[in-house]
C-alpha cells in the first residue's frame, strides 16, 4: 500500500521538482493555503496570446501536494487556455472518482491518493490554485 | 502499582487491528479512546433512564435529572471545584471559551482594556478573543515563549498591569508538551485586578487539577480529550463572577420568567445551559471522572511522564530530528520534524504500521509560525500507553527515513 501512495513517480517530482520558481511579471500569479495541514502553493503563468508559455509553482507542503504542482506543470505548458480548463477539471474528477484515470498517464500515479480521503486536498491544492487564478468557479 | 495490562483491558479499541497491525493509538491530544465503564454509562443511560432532564414530574426524568446532577458533582469535584454551582456544562472547550468571551468578555471589556494571553494558544483560546476584542475594542496582547517552549515570565510581568482584566493561557500545550505556570499567572492576574482564564483541554485528562490551588476564575475542559463522550465539556467559573455576567444562549431552561418583550435569568450554572443539553455525554463524562479518580491522577501523571520521557529520548535518537518544547518536566506530547519527510506523509506511513499519530498545525497556526515550520508530527500519549508502543513508533519512523532517503534528491 505503501508503494501505491509513494510511488516513483511521485517522488520523483517530489523531489526533482520540475519547474519550480517564479516567474517576473506573470501573467497569473495564484497563492493557495490548505488550512488542514498547512501545505501552500503559488502558480505563476505567462501566456503568449491564448496559449499557455509557461507554468512554474513555488510552495512547500507534502510530497503529494509538491509532486501534483510539479505534474500539473509539466501538463498545462503548451496548452490553451481553454484546454487548459479542461485539464484542471478532468483531472479533479479523476481525484473525485468521478472519471477514470487514464492508464497510460503521468497522472495516474496520484490514483492511489483516492483511498485517502483526507489527502485529496493535497493533490488538488495546485489544480485549484491555478483554477482561481484563471477567475473560474469551483 | 500502576498495572498498564488491567488498564488497558478496560479499552474496547485496544484490541482493534489496523493494517494488519495491532492499533497504537498514539494521538490522544486529539482525542482519548473511552474504557467500558464510559461505554456501559452511555448505553445504561439510554436503556434504562432516558428523558428529557429538569422538564417533567415523572420517574424517568427524575431519573435523568438526577444522573446529570450527579454527573456535574463529579466533575466538579474531579476539578478540585469547591462548589458545583460553578459547574457548567459545554460542548467542549472550545464553547466554554467562547461562553466566556460573549457573556463576559463582550459585556464587561472595553476599548482600551487589554487581554493577555500567550504566543502558544490553541485557536480556541485566541479567536474567541478576537472577536470580542473587535466589538469591543479591547487589545490583545501576548506573553512569548523562550526557546526552550517555556513561557517567558519576565515578560508576563511587564505584560500584565492596570489596563488588563484578564488572562488566559493553556495549562499544558498541545504541541510543545510544557505545563505552564498558571497559578503565577494567576497570582500576576489578580493583584492586577484581572481574572485568570486556564485553557485546561490538555491538563484535565492528564494532571491532577484543582482549580482552587491554582486560583483561577474559570477553568475549561473537553470531555472527549478525556475518557468521555464527544459532544461534553466544561467551564468552570467562580460563582460570583458567574453572577455577574449575562446569559450566552437563549431558550428554554436558562429562565425564570419569560414575558413577550423581557425575561429573568435562572440561577448559575443553569443561566448558562439553554435547550436541552447532552444529557448522556454528561453521564458519560462523570463516569470518565470516576474511572480517572479511580486510578488516581497522580498515578496517571506519573505513567505518562515516565511515557512522555521515554519517548523524548528514544526519538532523540534519530538522525536530525527536532523535537520541540523542554527536555525536562513534560507532559506525554512529543512533536517533531525530520528535514525530508513531511509530517503529512510521515504520519501516512505510520498508519501502515497501525501507528496511529497526528500531522498538521494543531490548531496553533501562530505558534507553528513562532517556531518556523509549516506542520509538525506530533505522537500524544495517554494513560494505556506502553513503552513497547514507543518502540513500535521510533522504528516506523526510522523505516519511513529509509523509505524517503532512497530516493536521494
Amino acid at each position: 500500500m505503501m508503494r501505491d501512495l509513494y510511488g516513483q513517480v511521485i517522488m520523483d517530482h517530489y523531489k526533482r521538482p520540475r519547474n519550480r520558481g517564479e516567474i517576473e511579471g506573470a501573467d497569473l500569479e495564484e497563492h493557495l493555503l490548505n488550512p488542514l495541514c498547512g501545505d501552500e502553493v503559488t502558480i505563476y503563468a505567462r501566456f503568449d496570446g491564448d496559449k499557455l508559455a509557461d507554468v512554474k509553482f513555488t510552495g512547500r507542503g507534502c510530497s503529494i501536494s509538491q509532486a501534483s504542482a510539479s505534474m500539473m506543470t509539466e501538463r498545462l505548458s503548451g496548452k490553451s487556455r481553454e484546454e487548459a480548463e479542461a485539464e484542471v477539471k478532468g483531472f479533479k474528477k479523476m481525484m473525485t472518482g468521478e472519471q477514470e484515470f487514464p492508464e497510460t498517464d503521468d497522472l495516474v500515479a496520484l490514483k492511489g491518493v483516492i483511498q485517502y480521503p483526507s489527502r485529496i486536498r493535497c493533490a488538488t491544492l495546485a489544480w485549484d490554485a491555478f483554477q482561481n487564478g484563471l477567475g473560474i468557479d469551483q | 502499582m500502576y498495572d498498564i495490562e488491567k488498564v488497558r483491558e478496560d479499552f474496547p479499541i485496544l484490541k482493534r487491528v489496523v493494517n494488519g497491525k495491532p492499533l497504537a493509538y498514539l494521538d490522544n491530544a486529539a482525542t482519548s479512546q473511552k474504557p467500558r465503564k464510559v461505554l456501559d454509562a452511555l448505553t445504561g443511560y439510554y436503556e434504562q433512564h432516558n428523558a428529557n432532564v429538569k422538564r417533567g414530574v415523572h420517574r424517568l426524568s427524575e431519573e435523568a435529572t438526577a444522573a446529570y446532577e450527579e454527573a456535574r458533582e463529579k466533575v466538579a469535584r474531579f476539578l478540585g471545584a469547591p462548589d458545583a454551582r460553578g459547574l457548567i456544562f459545554t460542548r467542549g472547550t472550545t464553547e466554554s471559551i467562547n461562553l466566556v468571551a460573549y457573556a463576559w468578555g463582550r459585556k464587561l471589556l472595553r476599548e482600551g482594556d487589554e487581554v493577555v494571553l500567550t504566543e502558544t494558544e490553541h485557536h480556541s483560546n485566541l479567536v474567541p478573543w478576537q472577536l470580542a476584542a473587535q466589538v469591543t475594542g479591547a487589545k490583545l496582547r501576548f506573553i512569548p515563549i523562550r526557546e526552550d517552549g517555556t513561557l517567558d515570565m519576565d515578560e508576563a510581568e511587564r505584560l500584565i498591569g492596570p489596563r488588563t482584566k484578564l488572562v488566559g493561557c493553556v495549562h499544558a500545550s498541545n504541541v510543545l508538551a510544557t505545563v505552564n505556570q498558571v497559578e503565577r499567572l494567576a497570582e500576576m492576574a489578580h493583584e492586577a485586578g484581572a481574572l485568570m482564564l486556564v485553557d485546561g483541554a490538555q491538563s484535565a485528562p492528564h494532571l491532577p487539577v484543582d482549580v482552587g490551588r491554582l486560583g483561577c476564575d474559570f477553568f475549561a475542559a473537553s470531555g472527549h480529550k478525556m475518557l468521555g463522550p464527544t459532544g461534553v465539556g466544561v467551564l468552570w467559573g467562580r460563582p460570583e463572577v458567574l453572577e455577574e455576567m449575562d446569559p450566552f444562549l437563549g431558550g428554554g431552561e436558562m429562565i425564570r420568567e419569560v414575558h413577550l418583550d423581557h425575561s429573568t435569568w435562572n440561577d448559575i450554572p443553569y443561566k448558562f445551559e439553554a435547550g436541552t443539553m447532552n444529557v448522556a455525554q454528561a453521564v458519560g463524562l462523570g463516569a470518565a471522572s470516576d474511572y480517572l479518580e479511580e486510578l488516581g491522577m497522580q498515578n496517571v501523571r506519573e505513567h505518562e511522564k515516565r511515557i512522555g520521557e521515554y519517548a523524548y529520548h528514544r526519538l532523540s535518537e534519530v538522525e536530525d530530528i527536532t523535537i520541540y518544547g523542554p527536555e525536562e518536566n513534560r507532559t506525554g506530547v512529543v512533536s517533531f520534524t525530520l528535514p525530508d519527510i513531511h509530517p503529512h506523509d510521515l504520519a501516512q506511513l505510520l498508519d501502515e504500521d497501525g501507528i496511529a499519530i497526528r500531522s498538521g498545525h494543531h490548531c496553533c497556526q501562530p505558534l507553528m509560525r513562532r517556531l518556523g515550520v509549516p506542520a509538525t508530527a506530533r505522537a500524544s500519549f495517554y494513560l494505556y500507553n506502553t513503552e513497547e508502543e514507543v518502540d513500535r513508533l521510533v522504528e516506523a519512523v526510522e523505516k519511513a527515513r529509509e523509505f524517503f532517503g532512497a530516493f536521494a534528491s
